[in-house]
């Protein structure tokens, strides 16, 4: 257990450290750093100097050792379009983009497990059917088509959700909250809906198949002839079993949610992380770029690790298994 | 993501061989093909946009990129209904240029389906050989490619693709990037999605590397790429092709997704994700079908390649024939 533990640990900083090379990277040789950050008008002597105080005439590792140490305070230099430094901006920005990834996520996992569940246990009537159908329609359905489809149902013809923009925010100091006016609220429904039903589709189609699984084993078979009641038996015995996969599953998602929130931020001009990055593509915003990526890998490395070590507590026949594969 | 066997799948199938591409051509996966209608239909529906996309020039009643077939006065025309000063009707409406919508998406879809098929040539070739080479070679080459792989898997497609395109950005000079635009699309969606295949090709050669006939080539000194090629290829070829029919949707959205987001094709030469982005901005003064009908276009395109590819996995995979 602890040499497990132990080798995720030590993969997750690999991973990291990769990632940095790669930030590291763009900000060193994708453009001139120097003349990104200086006007026009300065003089060779000024960029110099420049380039003298940011350590790019160092050698190339220390570079590196230093964007690492740097980027390990939060520290990712000044955006070249913006002129403010890029930690700065991405504190502002990232209430609302997490606000959006965990409304949207949690409704996604809710309302996907009751219609797995449900489309599990009566797995030949039509309205099972039409979920089914519909979920391979949302799998196909581009996340800015949702997004465009619904602003022209409700706000251009209903009148009746805003069609982009947070609506008022309350600042508790380190943090913007939309949620506790009612603009912020009605604000937050449609971009939680574009961005939750790819995974709600995952999360219901995986539940289910889980669950079809789970209801033709010996156990479920067993529980039934000891007279259990069906309530018990379906939502006792399998859903719990179904479950350990879905933690996993939904464990990853939220971190692909924060990324697919570049498109929904973009729709509905969400003023979040991910509207920041495609701004940043854009215009080459390099520094914005490296932070970026630095932040979603951090975000990813995180949550793999929880659900690695989550699945592992809760599921006991794993421990056996990992030990036994010796890898 | 599981899915369920269509209720059509045949009923009772002899053990097939393994050896996809021999499989292809059989009866069997002939006759469960004709035995789902909804597999029928929506291979029939991409054979249309194939068709009419390819053709776009012999069918399309304008050329919707030359200015000079363009009439300003046959702007917003609405869709099936005569414009009220030059009496033009167009099925599906015109833009604010007075460009014909029809017109429009029969080009758009020609560049989806472009990038599309590139992208998943291109990512296919890539992952596959990585693959071959990883599970043939094993050893150091096969940790080197397998964690690069994992790291890759652990980001969306999405943001791959935007960084790559950050990063043409910023090394292409601004006068080649109309120009360069489309091929760098395709290298972006490409290398975002090679992994799939080269984790599945990987794990087929391993199993099939220690196979006897891959032995007894190697004992008559058959040089590694024949063998590779000639020999293991063909029979991992099966998941692949799989992969590839959904990883076409995949392409497919991602493609319209990025031109959406503003970084993929330029608007000179749109494409299906680039004429929603321009109709967007007439949603809010009632032009819906200027988005409504790209949009529709690209939902049929990929749901039906979807479907396809979900019929595939379910007839190449014959645990699911019980």
């Amino acid at each position: 257990m602890p040499a497990f533990i132990l080798r995720r640990l030590l993969q997750s900083v690999l991973v990291m450290l990769t990632v940095a090379l790669v930030a590291f990277g763009l900000f060193r040789y994708i453009g001139d750093p120097v003349n990104n950050m200086v006007g026009q008008e300065a003089t060779m002597a000024e960029r110099e100097a420049l380039r003298e105080s940011l350590g790019l005439n160092d050698a190339v590792p220390l570079q590196f050792l230093r964007f690492v140490a740097n980027a390990a305070q939060g520290e990712f230099g000044v955006s070249y379009r913006m002129a403010r430094p890029v930690a700065d901006v991405i504190a502002e920005r990232l209430p609302a983009t997490l606000e959006l990834a965990l409304i949207s996520g949690f409704g996604a996992l809710a309302l996907g497990i009751a219609l797995g569940v449900y489309t599990a246990l009566r797995r030949d009537g039509w309205l099972s059917h039409a979920i089914m159908g519909l979920s391979l329609v949302g799998v196909s359905l581009p996340t800015f088509l949702i997004g465009i489809l619904l602003i022209y149902v409700f706000a251009v013809e209903l009148k009746v959700l805003p069609a982009f923009g947070r609506g008022e925010v309350v600042d508790l100091g380190w943090w913007t909250t939309g949620l506790l006016t009612p603009s912020g609220l009605k604000s937050l429904v449609m971009p939680a809906i574009t961005l939750g039903l790819y995974q709600l589709t995952l999360i219901m189609r995986l539940v289910r198949a889980e669950m079809l699984e789970v209801l033709r084993t010996d156990y479920i078979k067993f529980a039934r002839a000891r007279g259990l009641s069906d309530r018990a038996v379906h939502f006792g015995h399998a859903l719990r079993n179904t479950l350990l996969p879905v933690i996993t599953i939904t464990g990853l998602q939220i971190g692909s949610i924060i990324a697919f929130a570049i498109i929904t931020e973009t729709v509905f001009q969400w003023p979040g992380v991910g509207l920041l990055f495609i701004t940043a593509v854009q215009f080459v915003d390099i520094p914005v770029m490296a932070a970026y990526l630095v932040l979603i890998a951090l975000i990813f490395v995180v949550i793999n690790l929880i659900v690695d070590l989550l699945y592992f507590v809760v599921d006991p026949r794993l421990r056996v298994q990992r030990s036994g594969r010796g890898q | 993501m599981r899915t369920e066997p269509p209720t059509s799948a045949p009923a009772a199938a002899p053990p097939v061989p393994r050896g996809a591409l021999a499989r292809l051509l059989d009866g069997d996966l002939f006759h469960s093909f004709i035995r789902s209608p909804i597999t029928v239909l929506s291979a029939l529906v991409v054979l249309a946009i194939l068709v009419a996309a390819l053709l776009a020039p012999v069918i399309a009643p304008q050329n919707p990129f030359d200015p000079a077939t363009l009439n300003l006065m046959d702007g917003f025309t609405r869709p099936m209904q005569a414009n009220e000063f030059t009496g033009n009707v167009y099925w599906l409406g015109t833009d604010a240029q007075g460009r014909d919508l029809f017109s429009a998406i029969l080009y758009g879809s020609r560049v989806s389906i472009l990038v599309g098929f590139a992208a998943v040539a291109f990512a296919a070739v890539l992952g596959i050989t990585l693959g071959l080479v990883a599970g043939y070679r094993g050893g150091w080459v096969d940790s080197l490619i397998m964690r690069v792989a994992d790291v890759q898997l652990s980001f969306p497609a999405i943001l791959v693709a935007l960084l790559i395109f950050g990063v043409f950005k910023g090394v292409v000079p601004p006068a080649l990037h109309d120009k360069a635009a489309i091929y760098v699309l395709i290298l972006a969606i490409g290398l975002s999605d090679w992994v799939q295949y080269a984790r599945t090709v990987r794990s087929s050669t391993l199993a099939e590397r220690n196979k006897e006939y891959v032995q007894a080539a190697r004992v008559i000194g058959v040089p590694a790429p024949t063998i590779l090629l000639r020999h293991i290829l063909p029979n991992v070829m099966g998941p692949v092709l799989v992969i590839a029919t959904i990883g076409l949707a995949l392409a497919i959205i991602l493609e319209s997704t990025l031109s959406f987001l503003g970084v993929g094709v330029p608007p000179t030469q749109p494409s299906l994700g680039t004429l929603i982005r321009v109709g967007q901005d007439y949603l809010f003064s009632g032009e819906w079908w200027i988005v409504l009908f790209p949009g529709l276009t690209l939902l049929l395109l990929a749901l039906s390649v979807n479907l396809l590819g979900d019929w595939l996995r379910d007839a190449l995979n014959p645990r699911l024939r019980r």
